[in-house]
């Protein structure tokens, strides 16, 4: 109980800070958006083409507006060093990581909320699919995304160039939740079930629970000075 | 309550501590000098489990840190060179957050008599952000004892602070002593040091140089090797880190 309260409470404070400041969803935002924009420009937005590479220009959006909030996520805690009163405070250190999984899982989530009908309307897509199993791909593919995320935010948050580093640590591993991300949208968004639907889900539903496991098993040894 | 048995240090190619033996009783005040670079720090960080040792061993109420350290942690309060503070947070969101991570029962409530005694509450609601260096530091000591630590560690703790605020440090310290807390204190301003210390340590090149009780006979001895070892020059001076 005193570990689900503790996540609570640190989950509470990502909260207030960022909403006090809302730096970190704004810049998300205006990135995922100018994603989208740049690709409106650079296709016609209403031929052919586009209407097939949407699920991936959205993903593409949403991923790297996501790396920014996840470099930013271990950023606030080195801000006079708040992360090291965190690491000496009587809390699990796999407490501080799930802690960061849900609030980064919550913020890219409220940027996909904001930024999704923005993109179907520039790209004038009507989706045939029904809306249940859009917000479970979208909520799979974010959880598998952040899980990785965050525990390699938290690896390169100790050194000097955390921000370079991250994406170039982070996209490599998540090659996998991309394309299943991308398929399954397609999928749901057509409203059509394909046979390697259920392969890509089975893919993303095992990394979701590979990046959950693995984390907590080796986050004691990740935070260390 | 605090037992270091041949306690060492390595750091990139240097043994900061080069085996310490320590045994400090309950309720004992201990100050540390030692020149800049002497290990003080390094060994402060290792008590308050944000380092691990490189070897020997560390107690912490008779149970050894490493086996136990999540229940350790909660014992100890910790005043660093950082302030570890939101700056985003208001001073009464950052106690009451801190009070939350140490499990403190009735966090506000704790948190607005601290902000009382350190004199923040004028400023409860406003954020760390706006505070001066001196008030993030009054925070900071707030925050290292939201849970009535039976151990406290303080790293240079007057720095930033003004004289008004030196004093009200003073006091706090004075208070955490008569109620039975075993303080570690790293200063570098000899009479700040001693004036409340039962115990001074100095330390040099990662070793213990010397480790007298304060005594109105031994003060003398304490204050000479203190010139030698620390240097006059250091005396008073903040130093920055
Ligand atoms: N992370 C580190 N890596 C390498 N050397 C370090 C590190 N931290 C401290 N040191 C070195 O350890 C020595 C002792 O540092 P410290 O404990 O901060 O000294 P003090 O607090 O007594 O001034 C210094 O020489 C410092 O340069
Ligand atoms: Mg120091």
């Amino acid at each position: 109980m005193s570990f689900l309260s503790k996540v609570l409470a640190l989950v509470e404070k990502d909260f207030r800070a960022e909403f006090r400041t809302k730096e970190m969803l704004s810049v998300m935002l205006i990135f995922a958006l100018l994603v989208v924009v740049i690709f409106g420009f650079a296709f016609n937005p209403t031929s052919q083409v586009t209407r097939k590479i949407f699920p991936g220009i959205l993903w593409v959006a949403f991923f790297f507006a996501g790396v920014l909030g996840l470099n930013h996520s271990f950023t606030r805690e080195r801000y006079n060093q708040a992360l090291h009163g965190l690491m000496i405070a009587p809390v699990d250190r796999s407490a501080l990581y799930f802690s960061k999984v849900l609030s980064n899982m919550a913020f890219m989530l409220i940027v996909e909320l904001v930024a999704t009908p923005v993109f179907l309307v520039f790209f004038d897509y009507s989706p045939a699919g029904r809306l249940p199993g859009l917000v479970s791909v979208v909520l799979l593919a974010t959880f598998g995304f952040v899980a990785v995320g965050t525990f390699l935010a938290a690896l390169a948050a100790n050194t000097r160039t955390s921000q370079i580093l991250l994406p170039i640590l982070l996209f490599p591993v998540v090659v996998p939740v991309v394309i299943a991300a991308v398929q399954l949208t397609a999928a749901t968004l057509a409203g059509s079930s394909t046979a390697s639907f259920a392969a890509w889900l089975r893919v993303l539903v095992v990394y979701d629970i590979i990046f959950l496991v693995v984390p907590f098993l080796l986050f004691d040894y990740l935070l260390e000075v | 309550m605090i037992v270091l048995r041949g306690l060492r240090k390595r750091l990139g190619a240097r043994d900061v501590l080069a085996g310490i033996d320590l045994e400090v009783p309950r309720g004992q005040f201990v100050t540390i000098f030692g020149p800049n670079g002497a290990g003080k720090t390094t060994l402060l960080r290792i008590l308050s489990g944000l380092m691990r040792p490189s070897g020997g061993d560390v107690y912490l109420g008779g149970a050894r840190l490493e086996d136990d350290s999540v229940a350790l942690r909660a014992m100890v309060g910790v005043v660093s060179h950082h302030t570890y503070l939101y700056d985003d947070l208001t001073a009464l969101e950052n106690l009451v957050f801190y009070g939350k991570m140490y499990g403190v029962k009735d966090a506000p409530e704790r948190a607005r008599r601290l902000l009382e005694e350190v004199g923040l509450s004028v400023f409860a609601h406003d954020p760390v952000r706006t505070f001066s260096r001196g008030m993030q530091q009054k925070l900071a000591i707030a925050r290292a004892v939201i849970h009535e630590p039976e151990v406290l560690l303080a790293d240079e703790p007057y720095t930033g602070l003004d004289r008004r605020a030196g004093e009200v440090l003073t006091g706090l310290l004075r208070r955490f002593k008569e109620r039975g807390v075993t303080i570690l204190m790293v200063n570098h301003d000899f009479d700040q040091g001693v004036a409340l210390a039962d115990r001074v340590i100095i330390l040099a090149g990662g070793r213990v140089a010397l480790d007298e009780l304060v005594t109105s006979e031994s003060l003398r001895l304490i204050r000479e090797r203190y010139e030698e070892l620390v240097g006059g020059k250091y005396a008073g001076v903040d130093q920055k880190q």
